[in-house]
């Protein structure tokens, strides 16, 4: 009997197939791969799964031993929000979730609903070339910035931090043949921006809006003026679920923009819902930058009729090879499908609702935190004039380290946030927490921090 | 009841039901579906969101948004009702024997394997929850991982690449890692590659900081090994090859491009994009590679989304484990953990540990079939083109270029040149007409070495039946260009929108990558 993912693997379909082509056996189609690079014996591993049934219960096994925090304060990248039932209905239709490379004519919905994605991240960002997504925001920032020395010309890099290590670690990689990168990393005074130099030898200012740590630097709108009075470029990386309150990059001056829609919509999945956009102005100095699939509106030859295609082709790796704009292969793009629908659920009143509630839980939770003894939350201190965005620094003052706590609270059934070091930790509060949440996690710090 | 017809009697004739004709009379729905933006109502809302009595902070100066952004307003039924249509409007793996877009290796995705990543304990896992929480997870990747070094030969895998791209340029970064560490750097900074491979094997090195070398085929499509040798040299850091290529051709002599490489001490780098057809049957490490790749989405069945997420691997010999991305996944015998501490590591490819539901579902696929099941899906897919080659041949304008007499191995380059000559239509319109008839096809990267080309790749998730009917309808559609070719030059007929006047995507005054950019231009 045939495995029932293969409908021709009976013997006896493959013998009459082999007799309609004329070969002996399968032998036949090998015959130029060398006897000494073949394998002599069978694959070495487990013994196939092959009911469906036994299939089920060996992952299910596997999966009993992962247990979802019921209560998180984990952001620092990765961010759980309320994914909307309709986002999944339509991410998981078999045509979506199965199509891959088709033509603007047999996909034609699969166009369309990626280049509208384009589009209401578009208006989000208020720029009028956004790209299907590439993998993951750091991708997207390391991409941007490379982008930002091809228009330049430049090596220098100055990343105003602070930025999350690991996301220093894909830049760094990946710039490296053509650019220095130089990190004022003001973990403390990184708001001190406004006080950055720019040299003339500079390609780009990379900055965060809000940074690792949450922070909405106030200087941001100064950046952009002293990156463009030497001919650099701004290029930021924001979260798009902010911008329903927090102005759009562009707004402030940045010249390329860029992040992760993984909160728009998409769910954690042990960090494998990431997803990267990269938006700009229409202009073609940046746009002819663009490695990625950038889709554009046609009209057919029937009116009435849109059509999609591959807007100025020639800059990809898929038309030029090695002249083409870094590369271009399969990236995220059901992701941006997601992020698409989720922007056209929410509309321009839900994002500024989940924007205000972020920002207001957010504030109560610094607050209501540094109230306890032993612990502080630096940056929403009433006289450090900062605002934070989901992310926050909590700092244990006490004996106990941020590793400490964190045990302490997951005995708790909590889990706290991200380590940074001995004292600091990054918690993270989204729409998805309330204020009991938050009081109970104070409640316990209460209890446990020393 | 009363009444009767008047028609008399109906004949047993009349009742039957005719046979299906040889091609199907398929449509594609065509919805005449509005812009997202034109169905704006103001006033209406697709979701509710938490809202909180808790005082809003004030912005700094410049920070708060001025105006709401133009998002259209929806009601759910409507954002739902869209996005419906537009699926409807989209030709998925699972509605039609998707066997023309070679070297994409369209394959079947069981369904049983998506319910395990809709799972809250996959999807509500974050990725820095205490290790103790994410045993499970944890512990699939350390046995993913385990099953690819056993079907590549290799002695470690990386899960984090976010794609079979993402997975060459991580092995590229970890060859220029390598030849640094020994003092080579500066000196190899050439790579070589073949212009049947990805671009991205010529792309990503580029991307990288090195000088290209693409060998061009010999008269039998081969990659040139005089060129390798005249290219050759103290200069390279390494080969970057697909084998089979994706005309596919097998190159016989493979193991000669890995020692050439070798004795000049460059490393050799496998693209395992076409693994499919050889799974079981020979292995990367047998032929002496250094770094392989495979992509997840390809080979191990994971679904295409459109364009992605895929999820890509690296492996490579123990010479090049430490430079692999961070973290890799240990384990000492009770407990799963994460190891950052890698000093000479790379550092990290995309955030976190790689795009974990489909490192799920390629584990679940790989169990499913085990060893023996995976050389059956490499024997199928063989037989499944070689079988479609002898169907497809019989075509009327169609041949196969290069290494004649050979066979192919999963997949093949034919090339319409004479059907072009004989009537005047390109391939690319031929598949215009193809998917009238509910299938598609892909003619092949730029630039056109084969003339007019089409490739297709059978996979193993295909009946007979299927690439009959598949044959068929390039038979009918190649009738078509020589005795009605206005009908194929003015195709597509049945799908949701006729051809488009697509000149304005090259103009920078026209194009339009957004509404607001449309709105702007030509609105």
């Amino acid at each position: 009997m045939g495995h029932p993912y293969i409908p021709n693997s009976d013997p006896e379909i493959r013998g009459r197939m082999l007799a309609a082509i004329g070969a002996a056996s399968v032998e036949e189609f090998y015959a130029d791969i060398p006897d000494a690079i073949r394998l002599h014996r069978p694959l070495d591993l487990p013994a196939p799964l092959r009911s469906e049934a036994e299939l089920v219960r060996h992952m299910d096994r596997l999966l009993s031993r992962n247990k979802p925090a019921e209560l998180s304060f984990l952001g620092a990248g990765c961010y759980r929000h309320h994914v909307p039932a309709v986002v999944e209905e339509i991410a998981n239709r078999s045509e979506f979730l199965t199509a891959y490379a088709g033509e603007p004519y047999e996909d034609h919905g699969r166009f369309q609903a990626l280049w509208e994605y384009q589009s209401l991240m578009g208006e989000l960002l208020e720029l009028d070339v956004v790209n299907v997504p590439t993998y993951d925001g750091f991708q997207a920032a390391g991409t941007a910035l490379r982008m930002a020395g091809r228009v330049t010309g430049r090596r220098r890099l100055l990343l105003v931090g602070p930025v999350d290590p690991d996301k220093m670690s894909k830049i760094e990689d990946f710039v490296r043949p053509d650019h220095d990168v130089e990190v004022l990393d003001g973990t403390d005074d990184g708001w001190q921006a406004a006080d950055l130099v720019v040299g003339a030898d500079v390609a780009a200012v990379y900055i965060e809006a809000p940074n690792y740590h949450g922070v909405l630097d106030p200087a941001l709108p100064l950046l952009a003026e002293r990156a463009h009075a030497v001919g650099a470029l701004l290029v930021v990386g924001c979260n798009p679920i902010s911008l329903g309150v927090v102005a759009s990059p562009a707004s402030y001056g940045a010249d390329i923009v860029c992040g992760d829609i993984q909160p728009l919509g998409i769910r954690m999945s042990f960090g494998g819902g990431n997803a990267g956009f990269i938006a700009t102005r229409d202009e073609q100095r940046l746009v002819r930058e663009f490695p990625s699939r950038l889709f554009g509106v046609v009209p057919t030859v029937v009116e009435g009729e849109y059509g999609f295609g591959d807007v100025f082709y020639d800059r990809t790796s898929f038309a030029l090879r090695e002249e083409g704009k870094e590369w271009v292969g399969t990236a995220a793009a059901l992701n941006g499908i997601m992020a698409g629908v989720y922007l056209a659920l929410m509309g321009p009143h839900g994002m500024r609702e989940i924007g205000e509630t972020i920002l207001a839980l957010t504030a109560y939770a610094q607050e209501r935190l540094a109230a306890v003894p032993c612990v502080s939350a630096p940056n929403g201190e009433a006289g450090a004039g900062l605002v934070s965005f989901a992310d926050f620094v909590v700092r244990f003052t006490g004996l106990l380290t941020a590793a400490d706590i964190n045990a302490l609270l997951l005995e708790r059934g909590i889990q706290g946030g991200k380590v940074l070091s001995e004292t600091d930790a990054l918690f993270c509060v989204t729409e998805v927490h309330t204020r009991e949440d938050v009081d109970r996690l104070a409640a316990v710090l209460e209890e446990i921090a020393k | 009841m009363s009444g009767s017809s008047s028609q008399g009697p109906v004949s047993a004739e009349d009742a039957r039901i005719a046979p299906k004709p040889r091609l199907r009379r398929f449509h594609q729905a065509r919805w005449d579906e509005p812009l997202i933006f034109e169905l704006s109502s103001p006033g209406e809302r697709g979701v509710g969101v938490p809202v909180t009595d808790l005082p809003v902070p004030s912005l700094p100066a410049g920070l708060a948004r001025a105006a709401a952004p133009l998002l259209p307003e929806m009601s759910q039924p409507h954002v739902l009702r869209h996005y419906m249509r537009l699926s409807q409007e989209t030709l998925g793996v699972d509605l039609n024997v998707d066997i023309g877009q070679g070297t994409c290796t369209m394959k079947y995705s069981p369904k049983v394997n998506d319910s395990f990543v809709r799972d809250a304990r996959i999807a509500e896992l974050h990725p820095l929850q205490d290790e103790g929480t994410v045993q499970g997870v944890l512990e699939i990747l350390y046995r993913l991982e385990g099953l690819l070094k056993e079907i590549s030969g290799m002695d470690r895998v990386s899960l984090q690449p976010g794609s079979g791209s993402s997975a060459i340029y991580a092995n590229v970064s970890m060859i220029r890692a390598y030849h640094a560490s020994r003092g080579e750097g500066e000196l190899r900074d050439e790579v070589i590659t073949t212009q049947f491979s990805h671009p991205t094997n010529a792309a990503a090195p580029k991307t990288a900081g090195y000088r290209v070398i693409t060998l061009m085929p010999d008269a039998d499509g081969y990659p040139d090994i005089e060129a390798l040798r005249a290219a050759v040299g103290p200069r390279t850091a390494a080969l970057l090859i697909t084998n089979p290529e994706d005309t596919g051709i097998f190159n016989p002599r493979i193991e000669e491009f890995v020692r050439l490489v070798h004795e000049a001490g460059g490393l050799c780098c496998y693209d395992q994009a076409n693994a499919n057809g050889i799974l079981g049957i020979t292995r990367a490490r047998d032929a002496g590679f250094d770094l392989c790749h495979f992509n997840l989405h390809k080979t191990f069945s994971t679904p295409h989304m459109c364009g992605g997420p895929a999820a890509g691997a690296s492996a490579v010999t123990s010479a090049l484990e430490p430079f692999l991305p961070r973290p890799t996944v240990e384990f000492d015998g009770t407990r799963y953990r994460l190891d950052d501490d890698r000093p000479e590591s790379i550092g990290k490819i995309r955030p976190f540990y790689g795009v974990v539901p489909n490192l799920v579902r390629a584990y679940a696929w790989i169990m499913a079939l085990g060893g023996e099941g995976l050389r059956t899906v490499a024997e199928t897919a063989a037989l499944n083109n070689n079988y479609l080659i002898s169907k497809v041949l019989q075509i009327k304008g169609v041949s196969l270029p290069y290494a004649q007499g050979r066979r192919r191995v999963e997949q093949a380059r034919y090339s319409w040149q004479k059907l072009n000559a004989d009537t005047g239509i390109h391939s690319e319109e031929l598949g215009y007409r193809v998917a009238d008839f509910g299938t598609h096809y892909w003619t092949s990267h730029h630039p056109y070495l084969v003339p007019e080309p089409m490739t297709l790749e059978p996979t193993e998730s295909y009946s007979q039946a299927d690439l009959d009917e598949y044959a068929a309808i390039l038979a009918e559609a190649a009738r078509e260009a020589y005795e009605d070719p206005e009908l194929v030059r003015s195709a597509p007929h049945n799908g949701p929108i006729h051809r488009m006047r697509d000149a304005s995507l090259e103009d920078p005054g026209t194009w339009a990558v957004t509404w607001r950019a449309y709105r702007r231009k030509l609105g």
